[in-house]
């Protein structure tokens, strides 16, 4: 249903004075979602992974400039289309009630959602209506302000801002930090359903745990690009392909705890060759010269020279 | 799953009870404070004319003092305890102002309140319909100016307020004056009825006509202000997470300034209005001067020419009194806009 390819962004940013800066945020990115499937994009803070969805969503600020290609249902995705599209085909369950209009109640910010796909405002209300009980809402949480929900129903507003609509295509963006644990498998458990439903479902996350409960593949982020894309299950039996993506598997508390040594690349001057080559136990001088390209690998994808099945 | 269980609803008795509270605790906190800005107002301003060149023996006589002897000067002085010790001076002073004794108007040959009373009236109708429109205008240009930031039409806008918050506002006032009376003859040079006119024979149409021009000065002025504080706000709420949610969501620029933009500039748009009245108040002392309009400010501008000390006091104290009102009631407008502070304050009781 969606797919990118090569897709690059770059920031331009005016330092000191006159002197402009390119900041390489997204550099040769390929992922690819398809309808019914969870796809979760992991990746520490600054490895562009909420810049994935502003893309998708064409609401990068003015300064980004994008290279590559992205398709959506078979044609490519303009700054046009992307226009057209977001909110109605493509939409986003944003991080936290900050999102929402802090002076407006929330039902009426659904239901605005809503209308915004065509249907009429009594069509509407009665859409927002139904997905709140479907939710367990109280009747009331219509009327209240973001500031009095508490944060699973926060949680259950946000994902309805994506069921009021007939999107394909749902982005939930970091749905979790900071949430009390049945809250988060709550939240999962909603975009699981969103997925089973038909829907293709892009989840942005940090937390791989939780990610791995629902995912169908994982892609791994780095510095702006696609290291590897997973199937949940290599996670569990040892299959995984890149270094960075064993690292980072080692790092949870619950397996072995070791921190990944090194930080990412810096986004003004992004090195030579691989971009993970600094922290790459496997570097040789091929990593060093080259920059790999994403290759299938045991029916997923790896961006690395040495990596074998 | 366990929702986080909110408190249980009151009784709408005990709420009312609860709320009738907190406003008189409001109310008792608002005058307490007006008090004691008053008293500090009160020290301020006697301390101050204590040292002040004006001598009140040769302000009250005039031009009349050459044939008014040292010791006739002395025995007024006297008579009106200028001879007493300065804190003794200071709380008889005091003490008649407390009993609403605000002294006679040198100039005016009335006692201070009837001329302030009788005067503010005459500004209160200019000074509404300035308020009003910089209000308005500033809010519109600067939602304008906001939403389009960068753009030829926003650049226009800024210079526009720029200019007009650096023009000092008699020059404004010159200006138009020079326009629209002595050069297109559509408005009167002066005053507030046509010459020769008794008071009671002016009708609405002349009065307003009158009014316009001071007032229209008055609110071009404060239009600027207004402006860019507005602009700058909406620009910050544009770059706010909710606004890039409801571009997410596909809503375009003027649909996010309607349904977001206003509802979110709107707190800080009224404080601005509000606090906005003391410098109305201010510019009304210059516009009223060139317009030769018999409002507050011109006579506040004569009490200072003629020494009237008794008429100045009596202005900083109303004048105080007026910036404070208005303070006030931008306090009491939040939570009537803002339902964080509505309700926010209910719930965590």
């Amino acid at each position: 249903m969606l797919s990118l390819s090569n897709l690059s962004v770059t920031f331009t940013q005016y330092d000191r004075g006159l002197r402009r800066k390119q900041l390489r945020v997204i550099t040769d990115l390929n992922l690819d979602v398809q309808a019914g499937e969870v796809v979760a994009v992991v990746g520490a803070s600054g490895s562009g992974k909420s810049l994935l969805a502003h893309a998708l969503l064409g609401i990068l600020p003015q300064n980004a400039v994008m290279s590559g290609t992205m398709t959506f249902q078979g044609e490519p995705l303009t700054p046009h289309r992307c226009r057209l599209l977001r909110g109605k085909a493509i939409v986003l369950i944003p991080q936290s009630v900050g999102y929402l209009d802090p002076l407006m109640t929330v039902g009426p910010q659904v239901q605005r959602v809503a209308q915004l796909t065509g249907r009429t405002k009594a069509a509407a209300k009665t859409a927002v209506k139904k997905t709140f009980t479907r939710y367990g809402l109280p009747a009331k949480t219509f009327d209240l302000y973001p500031f009095q929900l508490s944060g699973g129903m926060a949680r259950r507003v946000l994902v309805s801002t994506a069921v009021v609509t007939p999107a394909q295509l749902v982005i939930a963006d970091e749905p979790t930090p900071g949430l009390h644990p049945d809250v988060v498998s709550e939240t999962l458990t909603h975009l699981r359903e969103l997925a089973d439903a038909g829907r293709g479902v892009i989840l942005i996350t940090h937390d791989i745990a939780a990610a791995l409960k629902i995912a169908d593949r994982v892609a791994v982020f780095y510095a702006g690009t696609t290291v590897e894309i997973a199937a949940g299950r290599d996670f569990f039996t040892g299959k995984l392909r890149h270094p960075y993506t064993q690292a980072l598997w080692r790092s949870l508390p619950q397996n072995e705890f070791l921190p990944v040594p090194g930080n990412q690349p810096n986004l003004e001057q992004l090195p030579q060759g691989c971009l993970f080559k600094d922290r790459c136990p496997w570097v040789d001088d091929l990593c060093r010269e080259e920059r790999p390209a994403l290759r299938e690998l045991n029916d997923g994808w790896v961006r690395c020279f040495h990596a074998e099945g | 799953m366990p929702i986080k269980r909110r408190p249980e609803r009151q009784p709408e008795k005990q709420l009312v009870n609860r709320r009738v509270n907190t406003l008189l605790i409001f109310v008792g906190q608002k005058l307490l404070r007006l008090g004691l800005l008053l008293i500090a107002v009160a020290i301020f301003t006697f301390v101050l004319l204590s040292l002040s060149p004006i001598d009140p023996v040769q302000a009250y006589i005039g031009a009349d003092m050459m044939q008014i002897s040292a010791d006739q000067q002395a025995l007024i002085a006297e008579r009106w305890g200028l001879d007493q010790p300065f804190w003794n001076r200071f709380l008889d002073w005091l003490g008649q102002i407390l009993q609403g004794n605000l002294g006679v108007s040198l100039v005016f040959n009335r006692p201070v309140s009837e001329v302030i009373a009788a005067r503010f009236q005459a500004s209160l109708q200019m000074l509404a319909i300035a308020w009003l429109l910089s209000g308005l205008l500033g809010l519109a240009l600067g939602t304008l100016a906001g939403a389009v930031a960068g753009s030829w039409i926003d650049r226009v806008i800024r210079l526009y307020a720029y200019t007009l918050a650096a023009a000092p506002t008699f020059w404004v006032a010159l200006l138009l004056l020079i326009v629209f009376a002595v050069s297109w003859r559509i408005a009167p040079v002066c005053c507030a009825a046509p010459p020769g006119v008794l008071s009671q024979n002016v009708t609405v149409w002349q009065h307003l006509h009158h009014l316009l021009l001071p007032a229209m000065t008055l609110s071009i002025i404060g239009i600027a202000n207004i402006t860019l504080h507005t602009r700058q706000k909406l620009i910050e709420v544009l770059h706010s997470d909710y606004v890039l949610f409801a571009l997410a969501q596909g809503e375009n620029l003027w649909n996010i300034v309607r349904y977001h933009g206003l509802r979110n500039i709107l707190l800080p748009a009224i404080t601005l209005q509000f606090a906005s009245l003391s410098e109305l108040f201010g510019g009304s002392v210059l516009v009223e001067q060139v317009f030769a309009y018999p409002g507050l400010g011109e006579a506040t501008v004569q009490g200072a020419l003629r020494s009237d000390v008794p008429l100045l006091v009596g202005i900083v104290f109303f004048s105080a009194l007026f910036v404070y009102i208005g303070n006030t009631l931008a306090d009491l407008a939040y939570p009537i806009i803002d339902p964080r502070i509505r309700l926010g304050g209910q719930m965590n009781r």
